[in-house]
């Protein structure tokens, strides 16, 4: 699969920087669909009524999402907006809980069953359907849009495994000659060839990077004018420093209720620039109807939102992310396994989820893959009593880890972001190193820099525990444990390194490898693998996972049909306002 | 003759008026300006109080940890135990909020900041900091300054023409702007700061002291060099260098007793400066590494309790304007003593 730096740091405030950082949705199965939103969220999609149209539904956001470009931008911020207005062959059902996860035919009429090996699916092409500009949708704006892949630079590492794709670059990208992405506009078919089977395909293509653009597009970036879609609203305007605005495609007509229901509001403007306070402050007057969900809300006003005046505009989620502590691995004292395990066991994992907030919006945890993920089972070795749930920390053993490797009174440096969590974050892990003897100091950056540098193989001497967090790009165990873990995806010298840690361990590489090639063929074997892997990293220790977040939504009190999705989040669309 | 010598003799009877240094003249100018005095006076609590703060955290608070995160920790409070961080009530139960002023000297008098730490214990710990670093780094700079303007001011020509313009660059800079490229390029290095055989640690405190040492160079620089300019061909040089002294002893012994006082009278003003400086840096998270904690980083601290606990920043931010508005007060006073004419006005 082979995806590149999927991540954002959520709710601590980090924004994406253009081409590196990301976010994307999560898959908290249980989250949504069981009722752990503290609101009801319904899991059927309503759908738009005319009785529910009309209004504008303003989103206060701190900043912008960067360049709008859909072949570039990794945000979760734009990718909310661009799932309104764009479509893909395939795309996650658009429904809040449990079934927002499942993958949908979109512009394609059915997902195809591969042939050649797992190598080649044929789609078949919607007829019909017209972009917001009017132009009939053909199977060979396919060809552009996955050739802008790699002419516009981002994470082309997603669509790495079309035939042809090593010899695309920024330069020029033809995988229609090269026989990777084949389109026939006469029987409206579009034929994806890959070099090797992929499992993950169908999740891949239903990422907002595969969205349909016309073929006439510029393979160039096209900065921030979003190219045309086919989606229920169309980008009217964007400008980072003040707004964006959607309005109703003209040309939308509903040809699936499940991949692209129509939307409510005739207007989304995503306004930029307010404090979160004042954001807050706005949507509790009924200024604005929703504070961005990635917008940090200061510890003050949550405290606010516990009022019982707003109970019905609160929403918690839980998300499948982690944050996490990277240890540097290729380097004294985290090179030893016994130093690794020491700090896991001393981490005191209450005091990280109190600077997060508190249990209501963080749950301990020790293992890389998160809870309600697909190939998860419990396991938590680095505590005291159970083995599956963290209680406290066990600094007696720890110790005499710390004892045992000889690594006693080493300095290190704990690397993370300089705002309010990230050094609190640092403080609390300086705090546990010095109690099992190590001489630890903070290295704080600005988090467009903290990220990047602590990628770059060339500044591993400078740290040894990084902060860091990963939030799913889509719901595959290999996205974590691959994407992070994984000995492929160490890229030295690059600032897009993802497995920060430098961690590769051959036995558990090969079980990745492994568990990717029986994916396609044996899922049930492959997810037994996936958790066997998870475990073995985990008892590795490259990390010291640290917390599983939650996620706020918060409302105006006019706004009705919330629905969280575990890929999208918040579906913004799918909301609507009463008078 | 007689009478004349009678006279002569009465002379000699009476006491001789002592003669009085200049800065014997200053120092009983200062002493009458008692708003000045007063202003040492408080700058002097604020000293004795921060460097009290070990016997606060040990004799007072009994912590003496108290500069590490205590998010599950208690305290006393109305007789109870209680946690320091209190989760969020209602049904949601968002968010934890440390405690507020119990108003006991023994058990977080002024509350917790946001990773559960004694808010007084910090205020004092901070202050030393502050001091430290706004004190330590404002004498380096009017030394150097001072070094440097000498130099340039003595010889003159080229060497005046290549320290003045490297000094423009400097000024150049917006200060703050310096200040941070700075700190992050330093503090990214884990090996830390390598002068000669010294090895200043990232996080020490003597990285932003540096730093806010070396921005400020200029300002000080360019009143003293012209101070220097002013007295270096001034009739008392010309007979030294006729008595065949030589540069260092020009340098030393002739023109630098003429321009301290310049020196003198800039230094308090800098040492406020430079707390202010300290104070931005650190709230900006370039400043005072953690664990460490100066009254900067302790208003950056509170930035998110603004509205519930607004102790956790005000605390500080009233000792930052007691501390300079002493330091302004106290170095105008000392200016008016050693400048009574006001030729030297700074700001």
């Amino acid at each position: 699969m082979g995806q590149m730096m999927p991540k954002i740091a959520f709710l601590t405030g980090r924004r994406t920087m253009v081409g590196s950082i990301a976010g994307l949705a999560v898959l908290a199965l249980a989250a949504a669909g069981c009722g752990n939103s503290s609101n009801s969220s319904s899991n059927s999609n309503t759908g738009a009524t005319a009785a529910h149209k009309g209004g504008t539904f303003t989103i206060l956001a701190n900043s912008a999402f960067g360049v709008a470009d859909p072949a570039q931008n990794y945000t979760l911020e734009e990718w909310q907006l661009l799932i309104d207005t764009h479509d893909g062959l395939v795309g996650f059902s658009k429904v809040g809980g449990l079934p927002g996860t499942k993958i949908v035919p979109d512009l394609a009429t059915a997902i195809p069953t591969p042939t050649n090996g797992g190598k080649t699916y044929v789609f078949h092409i919607r007829k019909g359907i017209k972009f917001s500009n009017g132009q009939v949708l053909k199977p060979s704006d396919f060809v552009t849009t996955f050739d802008r892949q790699f002419t516009v630079p981002g994470p082309t590492s997603f669509y790495s495994s079309i035939v042809g794709a090593n010899k695309c670059s920024t330069k020029g990208c033809d995988l229609s000659k090269a026989g990777g992405v084949v389109a026939n506009d006469s029987a409206y078919t579009l034929t994806i060839n890959l070099t090797a089977p992929d499992a993950e395909l169908m999740d891949q293509l239903a990422l907002p990077f595969a969205y349909a653009v016309p073929a006439n597009t510029s393979t160039k970036l096209t900065g921030n004018n979003v190219p045309p879609g086919t989606g229920p609203y169309m980008w009217k305007s964007y400008n980072p420093n003040t707004e964006a605005v959607l309005v109703r495609n003209p040309y939308f007509k509903v040809w699936s209720n499940v991949a692209q229901p129509d939307g409510n509001p005739n207007e989304i403007v995503e306004k930029y620039g307010l404090q979160v306070s004042a954001e807050v402050t706005q949507v509790e007057n009924g200024q604005a109807q929703e504070v961005f969900d990635g917008d940090s809300i200061p510890s003050d006003q949550l405290t606010t939102l516990n009022s019982p005046q707003y109970a019905g505009q609160v929403h918690v989620n839980t998300l499948t992310a982690d944050y996490y502590m990277a240890l540097n691995t290729s380097k004294p004292p985290f090179n030893n396994l016994m130093a690794r395990q020491a700090i896991n066991y001393a981490a005191d994992r209450s005091a990280y989820v109190k600077i997060y907030g508190g249990p209501s919006l963080a749950v301990p945890a020790c293992q890389i893959l998160p809870p309600n993920f697909p190939s998860y089972k419990p396991f938590c070795p680095y505590t005291t009593g159970s083995q599956t749930v963290w209680s406290a920390p066990n600094v007696a053993k720890a110790k005499q880890l710390v004892k045992q490797s000889g690594t006693a009174g080493d300095k290190v440096v704990v690397n993370s972001t300089n705002d309010q969590v990230g050094t609190a974050l640092a403080e609390q892990m300086v705090s546990d190193l010095k109690s099992i003897g190590y001489k630890a100091s903070t290295q704080l950056l600005t988090a467009s820099n903290q990220y990047p540098f602590i990628q770059n193989s060339a500044n591993n001497k400078k740290w040894d525990v990084a902060y860091s967090a990963w939030f799913q790009d889509y719901p595959a165990a290999s996205d974590f444990l691959n994407v992070l873990l994984g000995c492929g995806t160490i890229h030295k010298n690059s600032d897009a390194s993802p497995n920060i840690a430098e961690f590769c361990n051959k036995p558990i590489n090969n079980l990745i490898t492994k568990a990717e090639a029986d994916g396609s063929t044996n899922p049930t074997e492959a997810a037994s693998l996936w958790t066997q892997v998870d475990h073995m990293d985990t008892q590795q220790a490259p990390w010291v996972d640290m917390y599983n977040p939650k996620q706020i939504d918060f409302l105006a009190k006019n706004v009705h049909g919330y629905q969280w999705n575990p890929q999208w989040y918040i579906l913004i669309d799918q909301l609507w306002l009463s008078k | 003759m007689a009478a004349i010598a009678q006279q002569a003799g009465t002379t000699e009877l009476r006491p001789a008026i002592a003669g009085r240094s200049p800065w014997a003249l200053a120092w009983r100018r200062l002493r009458r300006n008692r708003i000045a005095l007063a202003a040492l006076g408080l700058f002097v609590l604020i000293v004795v109080l921060s460097m009290a703060a070990p016997l606060y955290t040990r004799d007072v608070a009994h912590d003496s940890n108290v500069l590490y995160p205590n998010l599950n920790g208690k305290t006393i409070v109305n007789g109870k135990l209680a946690p320091v961080m209190q989760q969020g009530g209602g049904i949601l139960k968002l968010g934890e909020s440390p405690i507020g002023p119990t108003w006991d000297i023994h058990h977080y008098f002024l509350g917790a900041d946001n990773i559960g730490r004694d808010v007084g214990a910090l205020l004092l710990y901070g202050g030393r900091a502050s001091l430290q670093i706004g004190v330590t780094s404002a004498v380096l700079c009017c030394v150097v300054a001072t070094l440097v303007a000498l130099v340039a001011g003595f010889f003159g020509g080229l060497t005046d023409t290549i320290l003045s313009r490297l000094m423009d660059v400097i000024w150049a800079f917006p200060v703050y702007l310096l200040a941070i490229s700075i700190a992050t390029v330093l503090l990214t290095k884990s090996s830390g700061i390598q002068i000669g055989f010294l090895t200043v640690s990232a996080s020490s405190l003597w990285t932003p002291t540096v730093i806010i040492g070396f921005i400020y160079v200029p300002y000080v620089y360019r009143p003293v060099r012209g101070q220097v300019l002013s007295v270096v061909n001034k009739e008392f040089v010309e007979a030294a260098i006729a008595q065949g002294a030589s540069n260092v002893r020009l340098i030393f012994s002739e023109i630098l007793p003429n321009v301290v006082s310049t020196v003198i009278v800039l230094l308090p003003l800098m040492i406020a400066t430079t707390i202010l400086t300290e104070a931005a840096l650190s709230f900006l998270s370039v400043g005072v590494q953690p664990p460490n904690v100066s009254w900067g980083t302790i208003i950056n601290n509170g930035q998110a309790l603004l509205y519930t606990r607004p102790w956790v920043s005000l605390a500080p931010g009233i000792m930052i304007v007691l501390t300079v508005l002493s330091l302004n007060v106290l170095g105008d006073g000392v200016r008016d003593a050693l400048d009574p004419r006001a030729k030297l006005r700074v700001g």
